[in-house]
């Protein structure tokens, strides 16, 4: 348990170094901030909203106090979802913005993350049992020639051939235009539609890591001694495999999955931009394209939490798989 | 000593293991009879575990079976079917494995370990098994509510009595210890082995005891068989290799090891270092090493550098394949 509570100091602490360095970095520029950020403004867009100032003063915290003042009014308002608004959605609420596309984005990246990690232990614990057999010899080459190019190539080029010319998937957006989001069967089943093509790009260029990875743990746990020893039991083949290799195997890649995770976000803002899917990476691109600096700056704080999150998830699952953790 | 040696229960006829390219195990030869206690003594990398995994038929590659026969029970288990053969392992021929550390499943519990084994051979309630499995820790001297413990709460000497638990579950045959108390130390050593002998008298299986302990071996085996790279140089009657090893290689390992009485004397190990056996030398593979090998003897040098010895009977049971002993 005292291994559990060391973690859960730790992630508190980096989302305030997150929110910290969210706060500071606006300041570190030359001149006032509000005039660093104002200068990007055309004036016609100053124009069209007249309340800029005022909302920039808000995200930093006032303006008109001591520093520290300012941090404190900043955490405040941070710990109850207050962003400010939305520069390029005005007067929307920066919260409000982020709530509406944030489901999608996990939505998406959970289920594609998941699966490419379960494909790609998956395949690569098979591969290391049958060692040069057909899985080690043609699927395992195939998953690292794929995952060889960076996600946006793999998401160009799915939707130019499997969206475009074979027609297998809709090609943008989250789900059709006609179609209201709600709580139907209409709207569920749009979404996963318009979720396939993207899913299939993010598994194709993530499996490949968690295949390798695998295949290499798993090698090495073959010649555990439980192993031989699981199969001078007589167990079958498939429980050997499953049961005591690849569940001792794939201990290692769960460790590294959120750390994989993180690193792979930028990958997967580029998929949503490429896909025009209404997520957050599509969000930030807008928003730092149309110099929405509290709504960009509110979704760096919302990724920073979610990789956050991931990692926490992954402790507690590690925790669970893992006796040896829960004793010591 | 072994007084109802009468069927043969395990008969290996020249068998051959390869790693690839180098044979580990070049033509060896065992029996064991029911109830009988074989020991098989060699250095380290002699292929006397290579010996009890081709037993086991659980070679992995790169490693297989060559050549030879193993018949257990008079059935050749070569040609059998993979799933004949998962039948016959454990249930016949269990193994307590070298290191007991590193033997049980880390994540699964003690009680699961058991489970599953016993539910791969029959058909049994997972509570039967568990209440099974605790009648069966108690047998080696532990407190049954031991099935609920992960391995690593366990000591060493508890994960081996766990392992020896397992072994006696579905009752096989035989018992092949292969260097089961090598982790272990000297005090535990000798309680598991004491645990293993009681054991034996109530159940009567019989037991292939691998190590590179021949004072153990003298101690506990009926019959002993010594093994140089890949190969038997000398087997017989425990008694009759302590008092008149005829190998130099088995004289030469009865003198590493300290008597406990009598006068302090110096100990001789045997010079050298076991082959290399990718490249075995030729003739005799121990003549590299041999005190008894000398150019000055013209006409056994050359037997002893070219022709390979075979193991012959020079009195009853005893086998040894020397050119000396030929000489």
């Amino acid at each position: 348990m005292r291994w559990f509570a060391r973690r859960l100091v730790f992630y508190v602490f980096a989302i305030w170094v997150a929110l910290t360095l969210n706060f500071l970095l606006p300041r570190l520029m030359p001149g006032s901030p509000i005039d660093g950020l104002l200068e990007h403004l055309s004036p016609a867009q100053l124009a069209a909203n007249p309340g800029i100032v005022q909302t920039y003063e808000a995200l930093l915290g006032g303006g008109h106090h001591s520093i520290g003042q300012d941090y404190v009014t900043y955490l405040h308002r941070i710990s109850h979802f207050n962003f400010g608004l939305s520069t390029s959605n005005y007067p929307t609420p920066v919260s409000e913005v982020v709530g509406r596309t944030l489901p999608y984005s996990i939505f998406l990246v959970g289920v594609a993350f998941i699966l490419s990690f379960v494909i790609g232990t998956g395949v690569g614990m098979v591969a290391a049992w049958r060692r040069g057999r057909f899985t080690d010899s043609f699927i395992v080459p195939a998953f690292m020639t794929v995952s060889a190019f960076p996600a946006f190539v793999l998401a160009l080029v799915g939707l130019y051939f499997l969206g475009l010319k074979a027609g297998w998937f809709p090609i943008q957006h989250a789900y059709d235009s006609n179609v209201i989001p709600a709580w139907s069967w209409t709207f569920i089943s749009s979404a996963f539609r318009h979720a396939q093509l993207p899913i299939l790009v993010i598994i194709a260029a993530y499996a490949g890591g968690w295949v390798l990875n695998m295949r290499t743990v798993m090698i090495n746990t073959i010649g555990e001694d439980y192993v031989g020893m699981a199969r001078a039991k007589g167990l079958r083949d498939r429980r050997v495999m499953t049961r005591y290799a690849g569940r001792n195997a794939i201990l290692p890649p769960l460790n590294g999955f959120a750390a994989q995770f993180a690193g792979a976000v930028g990958g997967l803002v580029f998929v949503e931009i490429i896909f025009s899917y209404p997520g957050v990476g599509y969000t930030l691109q807008s928003a730092v394209l149309g110099n929405d600096y509290p709504l960009a700056q509110a979704i760096l704080v919302v990724l920073s939490v979610c990789v956050i999150i991931a990692n926490l998830i992954m402790d507690v699952l590690n925790f669970v798989l893992d006796p040896r953790l829960r004793t010591s | 000593m072994s007084a109802v040696a009468t069927k043969t229960l395990l008969e290996v006829r020249g068998l051959e293991v390869e790693y690839g390219r180098v044979r580990a195990v070049d033509g060896v030869d065992l029996d064991i009879a029911s109830g009988e206690i074989l020991g098989l003594a060699g250095e380290s990398g002699c292929g006397k575990s290579t010996v009890a995994n081709a037993i086991m038929q659980i070679l992995r590659p790169p490693a297989h079976i060559v050549g030879g026969s193993i018949r257990f029970e008079g059935e050749d288990l070569t040609g059998k079917s993979n799933e004949e053969l998962r039948r016959f392992r454990w249930r016949n021929v269990s193994m307590v494995f070298q290191s007991a550390m590193n033997a049980l499943n880390p994540v699964m519990r003690v009680g699961d370990q058991f489970v599953d084994m016993m539910q791969a051979h029959e058909r049994i309630s997972k509570h039967r098994a568990i209440v099974r499995a605790g009648e069966l820790l108690e047998l080696v001297g532990m407190d049954k509510q031991r099935v609920r413990s992960y391995p690593h709460e366990l000591s060493g000497g508890m994960r081996q009595r766990v392992i020896i638990a397992m072994a006696l579950a579905l009752s096989p045959e035989l018992i092949i210890l292969d260097e089961p108390t090598t982790a272990l130390d000297v005090v535990v050593q000798r309680e598991i082995l004491q645990e293993v002998e009681a054991l034996k008298h109530d159940f009567g299986f019989a037991v292939l005891f691998i190590t590179h302990d021949l004072s153990l071996l003298l101690e506990f085996a009926d019959r002993i068989a010594i093994m140089y790279a890949g190969e038997i140089v000398e087997t017989g009657p425990a008694a009759t290799l302590a008092e008149s090893p005829l190998h130099p290689y088995t004289q030469g390992l009865l003198q590493s090891f300290p008597p406990l009485t009598g006068p302090r004397v110096k100990l001789n190990g045997i010079a050298g270092a076991p082959p290399d056996l990718r490249e075995p030398p030729a003739g005799c593979r121990f003549h590299p090493r041999c005190p008894y090998c000398a150019p000055e003897n013209a006409a056994l040098y050359l037997r002893q550098t070219t022709e390979r010895p075979r193991l012959r009977e020079i009195t009853a049971g005893h086998f040894v394949a020397c050119h000396l002993v030929d000489a």
